[in-house]
């Protein structure tokens, strides 16, 4: 008799907490195959990124001495603010989420418009450090120091312009009436990706910029 | 016939245990799926200004008589902090499936692992 119990708690529990049946869909995990597969992305995307920073700071040990290093280029105030703009954006991410989480999709496209604002920003102030620095003599092929830097913080540049392309996108859905609490996944799935981008940039941004040089 | 008044009472007995089941699935279907509040969200984003600010202010003169060893210590504890409370709090991690934080924590483990010892294996520490 316990055999026939059994589907009824499966059955019952969803209701009795007032989630669809899509709350928990029925994989061996009980989490959708999307979100179990951008975690495992993010997961590899950690040995990207460590590797990226890890050979930095080799490139950044082995410089020259008298060759242009981060002493001569970095403008710390100016990159903390890039830094305060991206993290906020995580802030109007997840209002984003929360809000078509409710329902209210006006809301929904405020704060995604806003995320996108912010990382636009962000991207901005990368544009212009770059400028900046490559008039102040660092090219890509300048020495060590300007090669790992460029493709670190290029790389990371190009993470947070394919976010915002996401975001636009889920606007986009959100405009033809596509999106609703009930298709909220994929707008978790994009801001684990904005996440992600944003706490890489909270290990660039100490690591790389602020310590002791 | 007469066995039929006894099947609904031994269905029952039966059920019994499998609503009490039902009620735990419920409630820690619940747990898992709570959501925090967007304020408090918006205390985390606040938080996490702040802590920004403090790293910031490592760059300044004023503190620089703590000596480097003091200021790596710090700035790396306000780098985990930071990245902590994005993970847990924006990315839900703290809320979720704890198969989902396995895969990440592996992640993360990984990466500081093979780096730390490639970077060991070039001698980059107080070069």
């Amino acid at each position: 008799m316990s055999d026939v119990a059994s589907p009824e708690t499966t059955v019952s529990a969803p209701a009795a907490t007032g989630h669809t049946a899509a709350a928990h869909p029925p994989t061996t995990t009980g989490l959708t195959h999307n979100k179990l597969a951008m975690w495992l992305f993010l997961g590899s995307e950690c040995l990207l990124f460590g590797a990226l920073i890890a050979t930095y700071m080799f490139a950044k040990s082995r410089l020259p001495a008298g060759e242009l290093g981060p002493n001569d280029v970095f403008d710390i105030p100016f990159t903390s603010v890039s830094s305060f703009v991206l993290l906020m954006s995580s802030l109007t991410m997840v209002l984003a989420l929360s809000a078509l989480n409710r329902g209210e999709e006006r809301n929904f496209r405020v704060w995604i418009v806003a995320t996108a604002l912010l990382g636009g920003t962000f991207i901005a102030g990368q544009v212009y450090e770059f400028t900046v620095f490559y008039n102040l003599g660092l090219g890509y092929t300048t020495n060590i120091f300007g090669s790992a830097f460029y493709t670190l913080t290029g790389f990371h540049g190009a993470h947070v312009t394919i976010g915002i392309v996401m975001l636009m996108s889920t606007l986009v859905s959100s405009v033809r009436g596509r999106l609703s609490p009930r298709n909220a996944e994929t707008v978790e799935l994009i801001g684990l990706y904005w996440h992600f981008v944003d706490i890489v940039w909270i290990l660039i941004f100490t690591i790389i910029y602020l310590f002791p040089q | 016939m007469t066995q039929t008044p006894s099947v609904p009472t031994e269905a029952a007995e039966d059920v019994q245990p499998a609503d009490a089941e039902t009620e735990d699935v419920a409630a820690e279907h619940d747990a898992e799926h709570e959501h925090p509040s967007d304020r408090q969200y918006v205390k985390v984003a606040l938080i996490l200004g702040a802590l920004t600010a403090l790293e910031v202010a490592t760059y300044f003169e004023s503190v620089h008589h703590l000596g480097d060893a003091a200021l790596y210590a710090l700035l790396v504890v306000l780098m985990v902090l930071k990245f902590i409370y994005v993970v847990a709090w924006f990315m839900h991690l703290k809320f979720d499936s704890v198969i989902l934080r396995r895969i990440f924590v592996a992640g993360i483990v990984l990466a500081l692992g093979v780096y730390l010892v490639m970077l060991t294996a070039f001698r980059i520490w107080g070069a």
